[in-house]
């Protein structure tokens, strides 16, 4: 019984923790919130380092702003009655316990329930020049701009598909930077017919039609149906060469490329803590199953948020406040029904809502089948396409972690996070199966480096 | 429709032995079937800390060390890759006085079997090994043995058969296994049934189960050796590091780097196992006493495997003591990787001619029967 008397952890303060948080502290809960970041607010609505520049909400997250404050707020108000631990990596889940690594030591967490709202990262695949300086992340280049307050350069090409491009494009033309063009994967016919599904959402739609609708009045180039042919550049990108939808050779002039292709669910702590994971055609990856209140295959496991499926940051506050929840009813606790039907009807709309954003925002599968052999796609390593094709084409790997094995793609620095959607798509392109078709990368502690030192300075549980 | 393949051998397990029986075998011209149940190399064989090791191991040991050791020196020739296998030398180390004192007794009851082993102390230790912090006060050179990349190494045995014409079945678990007259008859569920006049069982932590079907039991216990990686630094280290007495081991690899071992994983179910919190920091902590360049390093993934220990560490080698044909090859207790090809030649050698001039007697499968 004693077990059950251990506080709720959650992992991660973005728009799903904190709205999980808020409704365990109304339940009379105080529970513990472990993030990454110094200040709350997830990558979508990080927050500028405490004393550093000061730019008004409206200037950071434009459109969001509202949301965003409304987030930090909820946090605000519930600082007190929350173990909060920022700049706390979470590098471990076992037998019922999480290790934290913050200031340096490791200190071994306990939990009889956990809510794992560890959002996303960007999802990649490489092109000839990616690893010039000045090419970066869809997400990468937002952060530097929320976080930093800079631009990643002073005229950005916007490459790649999903909500993301059209977002930060958005930010960065607002930010006062030029930008020299959207470049989106999606033919237009594709993007088009998909907005119907999206009525579902008006308020989403608008939206997103507001983005290019004010790109354009502003006079940037919107392109669909685009591919990549390489980022061109001495020291770093001064072009970005691509191809259009007639399959015309074209340039564009630029000092820094923003790409991604989507985001991509962190999934490692809810393998190492045992969850069974499905592979989701909407995202294209395995992900930890979850019933409809964000419940895990394993009791007292709850996941909420784009950690474990993507579903954007308007859906993880739901899901955040819906898994805590279930939490609270299998603690025995009191749940108001009414508010439990009302989340699950708002989720269920953004799950349809979801089904036609991948539609309009669809993969751009064949992207893989260009990358060159000699293109690095495993950048800790620096191991090429050729090299994964190889192990695939001699029969040596059908599968993720023996392609690994062999290659040591995903065996660096990033274990894999970074270049594993690159590696499924080649390995199972060659290998002429689904990406469904050659498994998934095993997750293993630590999830991220671990300083060795970290062994000499172990913390006691308070 | 279920396959039948007749053969003259038939292999369970692709690991190290298993792979490297079949390629000596397949040289030695008979028809082999390996049958294993995930891919061959990819459990304990594969995930192993890649040391390559004569010194240290008991001296029962040795003759089978040693001739693995000659095989190791042809790789490239029998394998067509050379794995990453670096003749870097193997220096245990001392941390006290009685530590090397054992040391030197080893050098001298091991005499004879060609280690080569050298005794190095005090300011010599220092100025050849100066990257070593002050913990050690001496070591024991083996200049010969070292160290390979064990997930390339093992694999590359089974891959080596199949090219020479073994037949090589992965992701095919064994069900059921009998002799039926002079065949042994193995089937994997109703896709494949194997029939064959030699039986190898070479399924590592697996093999008790082929053992007790031919009323074989044997006290096999399964544990985990928990090891991690650092990211890459630069090159401090030449030699596979061990320590006299246990606890920590750790070699540079080509790229860089750090990679460290000491005490155990847990399992997660009878197939898997992961790291352990506890073993991971004390391995970090011990490890960066060890070898100062790492305290500003990280760890950038930890591992382990599944692995089989017989209650004497040492393994379980050579003919069925019941059943005519069947040959055994398991239970090497941590320490396979750099013995393994020596024992497949030997496993071969035992099917092909029916003796071996290899000491098998204390690796006897029924050395731990008690005696009625």
């Amino acid at each position: 019984m004693s077990e059950s008397l251990l506080p709720p952890v959650i992992v991660g303060a973005g728009p799903a923790g904190i709205r999980a948080a808020e409704r365990l502290v109304a339940a009379g809960l105080r529970p513990v919130v472990v993030d990454e970041a110094a200040r709350w607010g997830g990558q979508i609505y990080r927050q500028p380092p405490d004393g550093g520049f000061t730019r008004p909400k409206s200037a950071l997250y434009g459109f969001e702003a509202g949301k965003a404050d409304a987030v930090h707020r909820a946090m605000a108000a519930i600082r007190d009655r929350v173990d909060y631990r920022p700049r706390t990596l979470v590098w471990n889940c076992e037998a019922g316990a999480l290790d934290l690594l913050s200031d340096g030591a490791s200190e071994t967490l306990p939990f009889s329930h956990l809510i794992l709202a560890t959002g996303a990262t960007d999802r990649v695949l490489p092109f000839p020049g990616w690893t010039l300086p000045g090419v970066f992340t869809l997400g990468g280049s937002q952060v530097a701009l929320k976080f930093q307050g800079c631009a990643v350069g002073r005229r950005v090409a916007f490459l790649g598909t999903g909500p993301l491009l059209y977002l930060v494009a958005y930010q960065y033309l607002k930010a006062g930077v030029e930008v020299a063009g959207v470049f989106d994967t999606t033919p237009f016919a594709a993007q088009a017919r998909a907005t119907a599904g999206m009525l579902r959402d008006p308020a989403t739609l608008a939206k997103g039609l507001l983005f290019v609708g004010w790109l354009r009045a502003h006079g940037v180039p919107i392109h669909n149906g685009v591919r990549p042919v390489r980022a061109e550049g001495a020291e770093r990108v001064d072009a970005l060469v691509w191809r259009d939808a007639r399959g015309q050779e074209r340039r564009t002039s630029c000092d820094a490329v923003a790409f991604g292709l989507g985001l991509r669910s962190e999934t490692q702590l809810a393998d190492l803590a045992g969850c069974r994971f499905r592979f989701d055609e909407a995202d294209r990856a395995w992900l930890p199953e979850r019933d409809g209140a964000g419940r895990s295959s394993v009791a007292g496991v709850y996941l909420a948020g784009d950690g474990s499926g993507i579903a954007g940051a308007d859906a993880a506050e739901l899901a955040g406040e819906r898994a805590a929840l279930a939490l609270l009813e299998d603690r025995g606790l009191p749940v108001e029904a009414a508010r439990v039907k009302e989340l699950d009807g708002r989720l269920a709309r953004i799950a349809a809502f979801r089904r036609s954003l991948s539609a309009a925002f669809p993969f751009p599968a064949d992207w893989a089948d260009a990358i060159a052999d000699d293109t690095m796609i495993c950048r800790c390593e620096g191991i090429t396409a050729g090299a994964v094709r190889e192990v695939a084409r001699s029969g040596q790997a059908r599968e993720m972690n023996r392609a690994k094995a062999l290659t040591r793609a995903g065996m660096g620095r990033c274990q894999g996070r970074m270049c594993s959607a690159t590696t499924v798509e080649l390995l199972s392109r060659t290998l002429g199966t689904g990406p469904d078709g050659v498994g998934r990368l095993r997750a293993q502690p630590p999830i991220k480096p671990l300083p060795v030192s970290a062994g000499a300075e172990r913390r006691e549980v308070a | 429709m279920r396959e039948r393949i007749e053969c003259d051998v038939a292999i369970v397990g692709g690991g190290i032995v298993g792979g490297s029986a079949a390629l000596f075998l397949r040289q030695a011209g008979l028809s082999v079937t390996l049958l294993e149940r995930d891919w061959c190399g990819a459990k304990a064989s594969g995930v192993n800390f890649g040391g390559v090791r004569r010194q240290g191991r008991p001296l029962e040991q040795l003759p089978l060390s040693q001739r693995a050791h000659a095989i190791w020196g042809r790789l490239p020739e029998l394998l067509g890759t050379d794995a990453e296998y670096i003749r870097s030398g193997h220096l245990k180390l001392a941390r006290s006085e009685p530590d090397l004192a054992s040391l030197i007794d080893y050098r001298e009851r091991s005499q004879g079997f060609g280690l080569g082993l050298e005794i190095v102390t005090g300011e010599e230790f220092r100025r050849r090994w100066p990257a070593l912090g002050d913990r050690a006060i001496g070591g024991s050179l083996c200049p010969e043995d070292g160290h390979a990349n064990p997930r390339l190494v093992s694999p590359a045995f089974a891959r080596a058969a199949a090219r020479l014409g073994a037949v090589v079945r992965e992701q095919t678990p064994v069900d059921r296994v009998e002799k039926d007259g002079d065949r042994f008859v193995l089937l994997s569920g109703d896709v494949l049934e194997v029939r064959a006049r030699f039986l190898l069982n070479t399924a590592g932590a697996w093999s008790r189960r082929v053992a007790e079907a031919f009323g074989e039991p044997v006290p096999l216990e399964s544990l985990h050796p928990n090891m991690a990686v650092t990211e890459p630094l630069p090159r401090f280290l030449d030699v596979n590091i061990g320590v006299e007495g246990g606890g920590v081991y750790g070699r540079q690899v080509p790229r860089g780097n750090m990679v460290v071992g000491g005490g155990r994983g847990f399992a997660l179910d009878a197939d898997r196992a992961r790291p352990q919190r506890d073993a991971v920091l004390t391995l970090m902590r011990d490890a960066a006493e060890l070898f100062p360049q790492l305290r500003h390093a990280h760890v950038i993934r930890c591992w382990t495997g599944v692995e089989g220990y017989t209650p004497d560490r040492n393994p379980i080698v050579g003919p069925s003591r019941t059943t005519p044909g069947l040959f055994h090859a398991f239970g090497f207790s941590g320490a396979g990787f750099q013995i393994g090809p020596g024992v497949g030649q030997t496993l071969a050698e035992l099917v092909t001619t029916g003796g071996t001039p290899m000491p098998l007697e204390p690796f006897r499968i029924d050395r731990f029967t008690p005696t009625a």
